[in-house]
């Protein structure tokens, strides 16, 4: 009955976990389906949001004007929009003058430039981090993140299930901003631009499409996605400028599980990356936790690099 | 955009002496110094610029992109540590053990790693130490530190004199440097050059990718396990973060790339400015900037690659070239075409010198001619095809193909376009697996062997579209099919020149092969199949998109190698200078074989001339 009982309390807390890895995955996925460059800077995006959405919630009063519940969700979309504009302004300084129709397709030597640059990028922005905000760990501290609801007894006076109330808060929000996400892509102009720029970026070049514009509303695009993540991610989990490493390895795993390229499989990869993390509680020592998203973001590479929903089996 | 590629055809004395002199210059400068933290930063450069080096040696030469390279530091660092900590063992012994470890390390990774390529090998590569990272917290070992010795300080690496570690890691430094050098001029680096050039085409020509990649990650990570190791016993104290984090694997590709890719000097370079510049930011500002160092190293990488892509010293070199052509223009200008890789060929009249083996040109053209000669006297079946079939998907490409090639025979195969003729030369030399049927060459099976070993097998190939290591130079490209046929380099040299002048391309040997016009491509990649020593030469189009002199210059070339022995299979649609050529003709249509024997008989027969040749060949042929 414990056993039981743990291990729906597992399925529960993953399914809350994952949905949020999903949100990240998105952004990572929109990132690369389009332009096809691997960002290693994710996770900083993904700090940055935590940052900004700790400022807006505190020192721009949304958490007083809007309370803990609109105040949370209200400062993470504002992260978004903030990394948005950061990332459009990042993405001609830098992203463009490596990547873009010039590169996309090419192998070998072309993909070199693009993840040293933003290795370099990820470096500078974590450390710069540590400069502007300090190594102490922090959060948004709210009654939510350390209250919950409680489902059942549901048998007899066993199974006991608690339910978070700030991650249940990041799982509504995250499900909204998926389904937005959704909608545009696949309903809007827009976003139909943006496909046919991720599908063949010359043939859409021809199509008369801006291309290189494409990839800067991709990039600010999923960085807002990630930041927005990120901001209700700080809700909950106590973090610093190094953190973004903790989870690029996630969002990684989860996007080359759902297969690159593909934007909903991103959702569906990191949702499966939170139900491996969070049930290997169940058999590993904590530690071991991330090990786990390891040993399957390897076993994925290894044994199907296409991924779930992946169409191109290359592995070029 | 062009990375640099080590350059392998300097002299051999020079950069030895040059390493050895700077080395004891640096040896000599730390002598005279007393200050521990500046020989702590002097003992810690020669550390990073020997990971860096590690990282060069498989990265830079194999264009795979490494950003796992802490996994390999860190077991060093641990083995060392646990090795004294728990087992008492003298470091000395442990640093050994901790090259064993990184070379296990580097085996490990590589088997299963080396099936992806591109990103996914740089993401999969990213994941082996961030996961060693929590394994090693999970075993308790958030903190292992080198116990004091006071007896037999020495025997345990423990020196009151810093100087003493900055001799040893200068050592350390110097040895991985002339295990660089001796890369960069033996077949090693460059069989791996080529593999990151046209993997396709250097399995080909006879280099086995896979092996080449495990040897250059077991040494790297060899020599990574080393460094680590001695790191461990300079800092005293070594924790999961500091020796498997992300910024150890960072720091050997930035010290690298910031110092020039593939370059020997490359990492040495970058560790020598960058990390006396993080550190003295670091002592300086890091109170209140704590995260500096980690801003300039990324800010350094992210300069590096808009502004001088293969590092600094590549600009280094074009900024003192171009100095120097300014002022002594005359003498230089034809070394630097011959280096760089400039727009023309060597001029017919310059008289172009082997880099490595000039005495080569004095031996006769190859005794192939007289063996081959025989070879061909005796006759027979040497290629005999069966029940060849491949489908892709619904399409049948080539179906139920047989036919035989005669040894010292050409063998012409033409057909309309998407008859298959490619593919049939991609079943023949192990690119793609046949779907059925059987190949059998000098009487042993083909089927299920590697592109490599059907080279070595005898069976040499080129292809339609010209696949040269563009940034190698001439003779470099066709060296490479020379190493599968002979173990020694001299002779591999001697080969490709006697290739060359087979092709008559021998002028053109230091010329970079992405310099050279269509017709020396073509003779070129036909040097490098003959380098190799076929028995059987499989050309596909080695005419197409050439002028009509250079057809014919093509077409004296390759009757010259039949009648030296080699067997011919050629595809294709030139049909003038194919019906000179061949001895036999084989049609191909829809992926069937439609008619095989004389070219007169089968160039008249009705059915090839509605499939292929059309009705104007039979208003031609009928004058």
């Amino acid at each position: 009955m414990i056993l039981l009982e743990s291990v729906l309390q597992a399925l529960l807390t993953s399914l809350l976990v994952g949905g949020i890895y999903g949100l990240l995955c998105v952004g990572l996925g929109l990132i690369f389906s389009v332009m096809r460059v691997i960002n290693f800077a994710q996770g900083e995006f993904m700090m940055i949001g935590m940052y900004a959405s700790l400022l807006f919630f505190d020192m721009f009063g949304f958490g007083r004007v809007l309370g803990d519940w609109g105040g949370l969700a209200a400062s993470a979309l504002a992260a978004g929009a903030a990394l948005y504009l950061f990332a459009s302004l990042l993405h001609p300084a830098l992203l463009a003058r490596v990547t873009g129709s010039r590169v996309t397709g090419t192998e070998g030597d072309g993909h070199y430039p693009q993840l040293t640059l933003t290795l370099g990028l990820s470096l500078v922005l974590a450390n710069g981090g540590l400069v502007l905000f300090g190594s102490s760990p922090q959060t948004i501290r709210t009654a939510l993140s350390s209250s919950a609801w409680t489902i059942g007894p549901l048998v007899g006076d066993d199974g006991l299930l608690f339910v978070n109330k700030a991650r249940a808060l990041a799982f509504v929000v995250t499900a909204v901003v998926v389904a937005v996400v959704a909608l545009f892509i696949t309903r809007t102009r827009s976003g139909k631009i943006l496909r046919a720029a991720a599908d063949n970026a010359e043939a859409a070049t021809y199509m008369g499409i801006d291309v290189t514009r494409a990839h800067r509303f991709a990039f600010a695009l999923g960085a807002a996605v990630t930041g927005i993540a990120g901001g209700l991610i700080a809700s909950y989990y106590p973090f610093q400028p190094y953190v973004g490493v903790e989870f690029v390895v996630i969002m990684y795993a989860g996007v080359v599980l759902g297969g690159m390229g593909s934007i909903k499989g991103a959702f569906w990869g990191g949702l499966i990356i939170g139900l491996v993390q969070q049930m290997s509680t169940l058999v590993l020592p904590v530690q071991l936790q991330n090990s786990a998203i390891f040993v399957v973001f390897l076993l994925v590479m290894l044994l199907r690099p296409q991924g779930l929903f992946g169409k191109n089996i290359d592995r070029a | 955009m062009t990375v640099p590629e080590a350059n392998l055809s300097a002299k051999a004395g020079r950069p030895l002496w040059l390493t050895l002199g700077l080395a004891a210059l640096y040896l000599g400068l730390a002598a005279v110094i007393g200050n521990p933290y500046i020989l702590l930063i002097m003992t810690l450069v020669p550390i990073w610029a020997t990971v860096g080096v590690s990282w060069n040696v498989f990265s830079g030469y194999s264009g795979l992109l490494s950003f796992g390279h802490a996994a390999f530091f860190g077991l060093g660092a641990y083995t060392v540590a646990v090795a004294f900590a728990n087992f008492g063992l003298s470091p000395w012994i442990g640093i050994v053990a901790a090259a064993g470890v990184g070379a296990l390390a580097g085996a490990l990774v590589g088997i299963p790693t080396f099936r992806l390529r591109g990103v996914y090998f740089s993401l999969a590569m990213l994941a082996y130490p961030l996961a060693l990272l929590y394994v090693f917290e999970w075993l308790g070992l958030q903190e292992v530190a080198l116990p004091l010795k006071r007896e037999g300080a020495a025997l345990y690496m423990q020196f009151a004199d810093q100087r003493v570690y900055v001799l040893i890691a200068t050592v350390m430094l110097v040895a991985a440097l002339l295990v660089n050098l001796w890369i960069a001029r033996s077949r090693f680096g460059l069989s791996l050059l080529a593999i990151k050039q046209n993997e396709l085409a250097a399995e080909a020509a006879g280099i086995n990718p896979f092996q080449w990649k495990l040897r250059a990650l077991v040494l790297s990570g060899a020599i990574a396990g080393v460094a680590g190791g001695l790191y461990a016993v300079v800092l005293v104290i070594v924790t999961p973060h500091s020796v498997f984090g992300m910024l150890v694997s960072a720091q050997a590709l930035i010290f690298t790339m910031f110092g020039g890719v593939g370059l020997v000097a490359g990492p040495v370079l970058g560790a020598l400015i960058l990390l006396p510049l993080g550190e003295l930011l670091n002592a300086t500002l890091g109170t209140r900037l704590p995260g500096i160092q980690g801003v300039i190293y990324g800010a350094a990488i992210i300069l590096i690659v808009l502004l001088t892509p293969g590092g600094i010293l590549p600009w280094i070199a074009r900024w003192s070239a171009k100095r120097k052509t300014s002022t002594a223009k005359h003498s230089d200008a034809v070394h630097q075409a011959q280096h760089s890789g400039a727009d023309d060929p060597v001029p017919p009249t310059s008289p172009t010198t082997s880099p490595t083996t000039p005495q080569a040109t004095l031996k006769p053209p190859v005794q192939r001619v007289s063996e081959r000669a025989g070879d061909k006297a005796a006759g027979g079946v040497i290629l005999k095809v069966q029940g060849l079939s491949k489908s892709f998907g619904g399409l049948q490409a080539v179906q139920d193909v047989s036919f035989e090639v005669q040894r010292g025979e050409i063998l012409g195969i033409i057909g309309p376009n998407g008859a298959g003729k490619t593919t049939l030369f991609n079943l023949l030399n192990g690119f793609i697996e046949p779907s059925s049927g059987s190949v059998s060459f000098q009487g042993a099976e083909l089927l299920g062997r590697k592109p490599f070993e059907i080279c070595r097998a005898g069976i040499g190939r080129t292809f339609q579209v010209v696949r040269p290591f563009a940034r190698l130079s001439v003779l470099e490209n066709v060296v490479i099919g020379a190493f599968s046929s002979v173990p020694n380099d001299a002779l591999a040299y001697d080969r490709a020149l006697g290739a060359l002048r087979q092709v008559g391309l021998e002028r053109s040997a230091g010329a970079m092969a992405g310099s050279l016009p269509a017709v020396h491509l073509r003779l070129m990649e036909v040097a490098r199949a003959l380098a190799s020593q076929p028995q059987l030469l499989l050309l596909d189009e080695v005419l197409a998109g050439l002028g009509g002199g250079e057809i014919e210059q093509v077409v004296q070339v390759l009757m010259g190698i039949r009648d030296a022995g080699t067997t011919i299979v050629i595809i294709e649609h030139t049909m003038h200078a194919m019906v000179r050529l061949a001895d036999r003709l084989l049609v191909l249509d829809h992926g069937k074989v439609l008619q095989v024997g004389e070219p007169a008989v089968v160039t008249s027969d009705p059915s090839v001339i509605e499939a292929y040749l059309g009705k104007k060949w039979m208003a031609h042929a009928a004058h």
